[in-house]
């Protein structure tokens, strides 16, 4: 890539640690009803810091969390609990893979 | 345009139920999800089940499908008969806009125009918000970097069907980003309706798997080969990190796996993760006179026991 197509790169917002999502935020980033989201917090799929809805903040991580739990339950039709629980296992899964392609390399 | 066998897909018969039919889907959507599948292919074979499905679980979609004949091959070369479309009314589950992208052009040209519901019930001011997956190498976190993506885009064109176009956007992938994060591009979405604006563009950053590191959150950790004596006695040597060569101090009397944390060494983020060094004490071998001797000088002169834990005598 030449120079001057890096220099007129885009630039995006990196959505970090330091960035909290709203409920409304988090709803309009994944074009979800709020409804939906109170069901994935009720079911602790993601945790908001903040006592009411309307205080709710959302770690700019949970946005994966709820586009993935989208994905399962429209595309496997997952209930709410069974993407809680698949979620939780998928995660482990992905944790022990990566330790497994580092001791043994090429096998997955 | 090549004939898609819908049934073979779904490895189901023509005169499958419609029970059976969701039942062979959703086993085939869960081994091929690619949330949840580890083959290679699994994105592309996940897209034709899902296409295949849509047309068979729709009874209209599927009648009409049916209606092309069993003579078909997947693969054969096809053009829809003259009079495709005639005597069909279809309702609504037409593709959604954010479908239509991963569906075959076969799939277009049979359902892709008056299978209702697009252009009413789509209708929005404001573009949708798309998401697109970026792949990047661990030491771009370190540096930050500019990306080239390809993305696939539909959207509905001047005569009412959707329309798949290919746009490149060099992207800044900024410092101290982390696996699973997002990157927002601001109206870099779906094209907005009349004046509304476009959506913004979410891409989920992926690092590509590293020879060297692994990465856990914003921590980094690289295995360290070290000889018996340098765990033993203490060394000073070299170890690669993502930003360049350090040196690093071995500690005397250092076992194997021992982990050797270097405080904000990992990706570089809002708040730093460390680097972790782990030994791991490789033998050399007793292929020479004076290597065996050295082997047997250290048996007498310790009395080693490795197996002591386990409560046997050596």
């Amino acid at each position: 890539m030449s120079r001057a197509q890096a220099d007129n790169a885009l630039r995006g917002e990196l959505l970090d640690d330091g960035i909290e999502l709203s409920l409304a935020e988090l709803c309009r980033a994944c074009q979800l009803p709020a409804e939906r989201i109170f069901e994935l917090v009720e079911e602790g799929i993601v945790e908001p810091r903040g006592r009411t809805p309307a205080r709710w903040r959302f770690h700019a991580l949970h946005l994966r969390r709820v586009r993935r739990a989208q994905r399962l339950q429209r595309d496997l039709g997952v209930n709410t609990p069974g993407i809680a629980l698949a979620l939780e296992l998928l995660e482990e899964v992905e944790s022990l893979r990566a330790r497994l392609r580092h001791f043994e390399p090429g096998t997955c | 345009m090549e004939f898609r066998d819908y049934y073979d897909t779904l490895g189901v018969k023509r005169s499958a139920t419609r029970d059976e039919i969701k039942r062979e889907y959703r086993k085939l959507a869960r081994k091929y999800h690619p949330d949840v599948s580890q083959e290679t292919d699994a994105e592309q074979r996940f897209k034709e089940i899902g296409e295949a499905y849509e047309v068979l679980k729709d009874p209209e979609k599927r009648a009409a499908y049916d209606r092309l004949g069993a003579n078909w091959q997947a693969g054969q070369d096809f053009r829809p008969p003259p009079d495709w479309n005639q005597g069909f009314e279809f309702h609504g589950g037409g593709f959604s806009g954010g479908d239509s992208a991963d569906f075959s052009d076969f799939f277009e040209t049979l359902f892709g125009r008056g299978f209702g519901g697009h252009g009413g019930r789509e209708f929005h001011a404001r573009g949708d918000n798309t998401f697109a997956r970026i792949s990047i190498d661990l030491e771009d976190a370190y540096s930050g970097a500019t990306r080239t993506i390809t993305l696939q885009q539909s959207r509905l064109g001047a005569d009412g069907r959707p329309q798949v176009s290919e746009r490149t956007l060099n992207v800044r992938i900024p410092r101290g980003v982390r696996q699973g994060q997002h990157i927002r591009l601001g109206k870099q979405g779906t094209p907005g309706m009349g004046q509304g604006e476009a959506g913004d563009l979410f891409l989920e950053v992926d690092f590509k798997p590293h020879p060297l590191y692994r990465v856990d959150g914003t921590d980094i950790f690289i295995d360290l080969p070290v000889a018996p004596w340098e765990a033993a006695l203490g060394a000073s040597v070299q170890v690669p990190t993502p930003e360049g060569r350090i040196d690093l101090k071995i500690p005397p009397n250092s076992a194997a796996g021992r982990k050797l944390r270097l405080q904000g060494r990992g990706i570089p983020a809002r708040r730093p993760g460390d680097l972790y060094v782990v030994l791991q004490i490789v033998l050399p071998r007793a292929d020479s006179e004076a290597a065996k001797q050295a082997y047997l000088d250290l048996q007498r002169a310790t009395s080693f026991d490795p197996r002591a834990g386990l409560g046997v005598r050596s």
